[in-house]
């Protein structure tokens, strides 16, 4: 079976090097498909017959190496069956490749992930561009999988276990240089050198990589079970088995088949064919393709703004200030008085100090954060973002000093939670430039970015929103200009039915374990008392008054004796250096009933919120309600979900709450439109 | 041959400055190193600039002891700016007065039609200087990096004594004259015994430095500081050497810190070693045009003069009076002078010295003396001994406070002036157009 070759391209040079350039047809970006994989085989046959002195496999792509398998085919999969005979057919050709007789090298320039970092690994050598875009990984447990063509096997076996089980359970990409430290590529080199360097290294086979010592006792029989243990333990803390089993059985694989390479191949396989089967994988690699629709919004290129003012130093102007600083833009961040200031050069500090390995890299993000207590960046900005504290007739005063002074074609923005901007943009000569760019606290945490339109707001400057968040790496959702926009509105009727529970006497810690349970990343009561009831209130008051929902009376309790939650020490939970005291005897009561309020109420309010056009598809409201709350990401988003258990029977059930509870639970209009 | 009367030959501009709060040191190295200062200085500036940072000519600061990885630090500054690759940049080193001369540069540069738009200042981060290994410790390091065997190791070994690791304090090196092997204290002690100035005259002059500087900070009239923000947030807004609650009963009980025991100059009545920066952006009349430039001032004329080391103090005097002879001013013409307080004692001896009938014919070749200046018009907002004289900042942060003072006051006709340790003096004149 001889595939026609269109994908690879082979070369061989004056020293006996054979040169394989994978240049995928028809996309920019190299991915192993099937097809791919089966152009490669019968290149080996021909290899097989008649080896070179070397080979170097490398990209014919300007934006990287190899960006992993092709998901896509993962969702034709049918049967765990049919999984198996996909990963044991790339297993054999990376074994394959494995043990050609000449010398193998990958050279990495760019993105390197998940298949192509098995693929790199089943070489003897690997050379790693050291730039900026170089990042090398094995993501695979990010859409509820892990390695399966060897990789796990192979990077066990040559690189500490501390480490290779790190990138595997995070799924953290490393640079060029991070690599290098911890043996998963030999070398990193500037492009100057990069050939040069794969070149010497395939004519003049160094020793290779092996197992430092320390790594080969963590990786001694009884040893393996304690750090395996100890690990899972570790990552309880962030993904729950029953709800992200890949971890786990990455380190169950590991744990008991390290040492019997075969054997550790066979389970490897194995365990994958029995992840990718359920509903789980398919959910996160939905997330994935939401993910990647939000990242093509917009046309980025159409808006290359390089100067951001921001107006107003809270936490929430400060930290929007140094993300924009820290992506590269120059900022100039404005209050009324130097002390203002503070606290975002601050924070701003502990972000670069963060986020930015070297003092040149911190220094250089400082340089972009420009104090302007003047407001001169006003006149030099291609966007400001308005985010001081909600009050109108500040913002008028504001809009109506700025509005003469900026660029022409420069965006307002104002990241406003609860003041229609129809209200803000009266003030203005010119109402079409006004847009809002909502964050979300923290910035430098969370991904998405709601791009907020009134009936008024030119389509220039709402593509200009768009693009500008694509420049500063956060996903952009546009929505329309109504209270609380999408994620509040849709987080705030769960909040308030946690803290209906709560005045109902139901335990904090049995309302936060139900919505954990359910796959939420924090509590709704805990998540409350983060974000500071002050503000749960205030939101909770906008919305009330647009949407009757009711404000109970527990949240008016606390804010009134300032009990504020995390920030004041004590809120619904008391806190302990910054952490919550839970009761671990508390009485769970009816945990099924609790998560069903709670998530009734965010379902509910979904599907209202679909009626409304608050935004414009099913999908966009899923990619909005999982970056901007952290919904649970293996349930694909509320809709999905929905759809998943069944829509007409979840209205049903509703509908018995609704007598049960109130009037609260009536199914919204919007639910026919789910099927749809 | 230079220009008979000594003009810059074009217009030269003042359009704006900036400058730090100058920050005491405390004894160790503060919060920022030269280049932050620079940049913090400048920024602001920029932002205010209707051009952008890419379009200056050349960028040129003066500095004395930028760090031992911030060399050429203009052209540092100049690219963490955001100049870009393009713009070339130049460090220039005339001690004290190096910030004076970077602005001097600057002027000639565009008077001589070779730049249009200049960014020039000066920098220094005094208590960054660093201490360094005595020569005779960096010997036994080279012998030890040398020796090859065991053997030769354990020779080298021998040679090692803990008094090889007694450091260098490079500031103090900086601050003594290596030809005369007088500290700059002992200079200014030496010519306030030329003139007889007293230890009350002093302490009298440096408390008025203080409380003129406090009623300054008071009354915002030095517009031109913009605040810097540490590491941990913390923001830095006024000079902060400053001592409202001086007095002269205070100042009369420190010790002489240079002559010991019997010296008059104290910490008291010296200038502070402090960090700052200054920044300014000059230009020339067609990019005044071009760009729409505001005008602070204008640039017209600059002398430099050199004297004895031992008396490096009396070089204001040694400059002021040729400038005045060759733009034909008289005193009284002056509006505003600054000099730079290195010490109460070397700014009241230069008074003394430009009043003395004798000084004036038989050190400045005049016929009679350049006249007195009045201290009401001398240093208004205060001095290096009240807000600090980071060597290589002085000379542009006079300028510029000058030029601010003459917008202040709609007054005409400034001059700017300071010692320079080394035995020089430098003085710059300047003028506005008032309204």
């Amino acid at each position: 079976m001889s595939e026609t070759i269109v994908d690879w391209q082979s070369h061989s040079d004056d020293d006996g090097i054979l040169w394989l350039t994978l240049d995928q047809q028809d996309t920019d970006t190299n991915v192993l498909s099937i097809s791919v994989l089966e152009q490669l085989d019968s290149l080996l046959d021909e290899i097989n017959n008649k080896p070179p002195t070397a080979i170097i496999f490398r990209s014919g792509k300007a934006k990287g190496f190899i960006a992993g398998a092709d998901i896509n085919e993962f969702l034709e999969v049918t049967s765990t069956q049919e999984a198996l005979i996909m990963i044991k057919r790339g297993q054999t050709l990376f074994s394959r490749i494995e043990s050609l007789p000449c010398p193998t090298v990958a050279l990495i320039e760019g993105f390197c992930m998940g298949g192509g970092t098995e693929l790199a690994l089943a070489c003897d050598y690997r050379v790693a561009l050291d730039d900026a875009g170089t990042r090398i990984g094995l993501p695979e447990v990010k859409l509820g999988i892990h390695p399966a063509y060897g990789g796990l096997v192979r990077a066990t076996s040559m690189i500490n276990p501390l480490q290779s089980l790190e990138i595997m359970l995070s799924g953290r990409a490393l640079t060029a240089s991070a690599a290098r430290a911890i043996g998963l590529v030999d070398k990193a080199q500037p492009k100057r050198q990069i050939e040069r360097a794969a070149r010497n290294v395939a004519l003049t086979p160094p020793d290779r990589q092996s197992m430092p010592f320390i790594g080969k006792v963590l990786s001694l029989p009884g040893i393996r079970n304690l750090l395996a243990g100890y690990m899972k333990k570790q990552v309880a803390k962030k993904a729950p088995r029953q709800h992200y089993p890949a971890p786990y059985a990455i380190l169950d694989v590991w744990a008991s088949f390290y040492g019997n390479d075969k054997r550790m191949m066979e389970e490897e396989a194995n365990s994958v064919a029995r992840l990718i089967q359920g509903s789980k994988v398919r959910s996160l690699i939905r997330v994935f393709f939401l993910q990647t629709r939000l990242k093509g919004l917009g046309d980025k290129k159409s808006f290359n703004p390089s100067h951001v003012h921001v107006i107003g130093a809270g936490t929430m102007g400060g930290d929007i200030a140094a993300w924009c600083a820290l992506r590269g833009f120059n900022v100039t961040l404005q209050d009324r008085e130097a002390k203002y200031l503070s606290n975002a050069f601050k924070r701003a500090q502990q972000l670069f100090g963060k986020r930015l390995k070297t003092t040149r890299e911190r220094n250089a993000a400082l340089d972009r954060l420009i104090p302007d207590i003047d407001g001169d960046g006003v006149a030099r900005a291609d966007v400001v973002i308005e985010a001081i504290f909600e009050d109108i007739d500040a913002k008028h005063a504001i809009y109506k000093d700025i509005e003469p002074r900026m660029k022409p074609g420069a965006v307002l923005a104002t990241n406003t939670s609860s003041i229609p901007l129809e209200t803000l943009a009266t003030v203005l000569k010119e109402p079409d430039r006004l847009v809002g760019i909502h964050f979300f606290n923290p910035v430098a945490m969370m991904p998405l970015v709601e791009i907020v339109r009134t009936a008024s707001s030119s389509e220039e400057t709402v593509e200009h929103a768009i693009a500008f968040t694509q420049h500063i790496g956060k996903l952009p959702l546009p929505v329309k200009s109504s209270p609380g926009f999408l994620v509040n509105r849709i987080l705030m009727p769960y909040l308030v039915e946690a803290f209906t529970l709560y005045d109902e006497g139901v335990a904090p810690e049995a309302i936060d374990k139900a919505a954990t349970d359910f796959g939420m990343p924090m509590g709704p009561v805990e998540l409350a008392d983060t974000v500071g009831l002050d503000i749960c209130q205030s939101v909770a008051q906008n919305l009330s008054a647009a949407y009757g929902i009711g404000l109970p009376e527990a949240l008016n309790r606390f804010v009134n004796s300032k009990q504020l939650g995390k920030k004041s020490g004590r809120g619904f939970y008391n806190y302990d250096k910054g952490k919550p005291v839970k009761d671990k005897d508390a009485d769970l009561g009816d945990q099924k009933t609790i998560q069903n309020r709670l998530v009734f109420r965010l379902l509910n309010e979904a599907a209202a919120c679909l009626k409304e056009g608050i935004v414009t598809d099913k999908d966009l409201l899923d990619a909005g309600i999982i970056f901007g709350t952290g919904f649970a990401p293996f349930r694909g988003g509320p809709m999905h979900h929905s759809l998943q258990e069944g829509v007409e029977s979840l209205v049903a059930t509703m509908s018995d709450y609704e007598t049960k509870f109130g009037e609260r639970f009536h199914p919204a209009e919007g639910w026919s439109l789910v099927t749809e | 041959m230079a220009a008979t009367n000594k003009k810059y030959s074009k217009p030269v501009y003042l359009v704006d400055g900036n400058r730090t709060p100058f920050l005491k040191a405390r004894g160790r190295p503060g919060p920022f190193k030269h280049a932050d200062l620079g940049i913090y200085a400048a920024r602001s500036l920029l932002l205010r600039m209707p051009f952008a940072a890419t379009e200056f000519d050349e960028v040129i600061f003066g500095s004395t002891m930028p760090g031992p990885d911030e060399a050429n630090i203009a052209r540092i500054v100049a690219l963490r700016l955001g100049c870009g690759d393009q713009v070339p940049a130049y460090t220039v080193h005339r001690n004290c007065a190096s910030g004076m001369q970077a602005l001097d540069n600057a002027a000639m540069s565009i008077a001589s039609g070779r730049s249009d738009l200049v960014l020039a200042g000066g920098i220094e981060a005094m208590s960054q200087a660093p201490l360094l290994f005595h020569p005779k410790m960096v010997n036994w390091l080279a012998d030890w990096w040398g020796a090859k065997s065991i053997g030769q190791k354990f020779k080298v070994l021998g040679g090692f004594s803990p008094r090889l690791l007694a450091p260098v304090i490079a500031l103090l090196k900086g601050l003594t004259d290596p030809v005369v092997g007088l500290n700059m204290g002992q200079t200014a002690e030496q010519i306030a015994y030329r003139f007889g100035i007293t230890r009350d005259q002093m302490d009298q002059f440096a408390l008025e430095s203080h409380l003129k500087l406090h009623q300054a900070q008071q009354d915002n009239e030095l517009p031109e500081v913009v605040p810097v923000f540490d590491s941990r947030g913390k923001v830095y807004h006024l000079d902060d050497g400053v001592r409202p609650d001086s007095t002269l009963e205070k100042l009369a009980k420190l010790r002489p810190a240079f002559d010991k025991p019997y010296g008059l100059v104290t910490p008291g009545n010296s200038a502070q070693i402090t960090d700052g920066a200054a920044a300014l952006v000059m230009a020339s009349e067609a990019a005044v045009k071009k760009h729409d430039l505001p005008i602070l001032a204008r640039l017209v004329s600059t002398e430099w003069a050199a004297l004895s080391p031992a008396e490096m103090g009396l070089g204001p005097a040694h400059a002021i009076a040729p400038l005045l002879k060759s733009q034909r001013l008289k005193v009284s013409d002056i509006d505003y002078w600054e000099i730079n307080e290195a010490f109460a004692a070397q700014v009241l001896a230069v008074l003394a010295a430009l009043n003395d009938k004798d000084y004036c014919k038989q050190q400045l070749g005049l016929r009679s003396a350049v006249g007195e200046i009045p201290l009401e018009r001398l240093n208004i907002h205060g001095g290096g001994v009240s807000l600090g004289h980071p060597v290589g900042a002085s000379g542009a942060r006079i300028v510029l406070h000058l030029a601010k003072v003459l917008q202040q006051k709609n007054a005409s006709t400034g001059v700017a002036s300071l010692c320079i340790g080394g035995g020089q003096g430098g003085a710059m004149l300047i003028e506005r157009s008032t309204s």
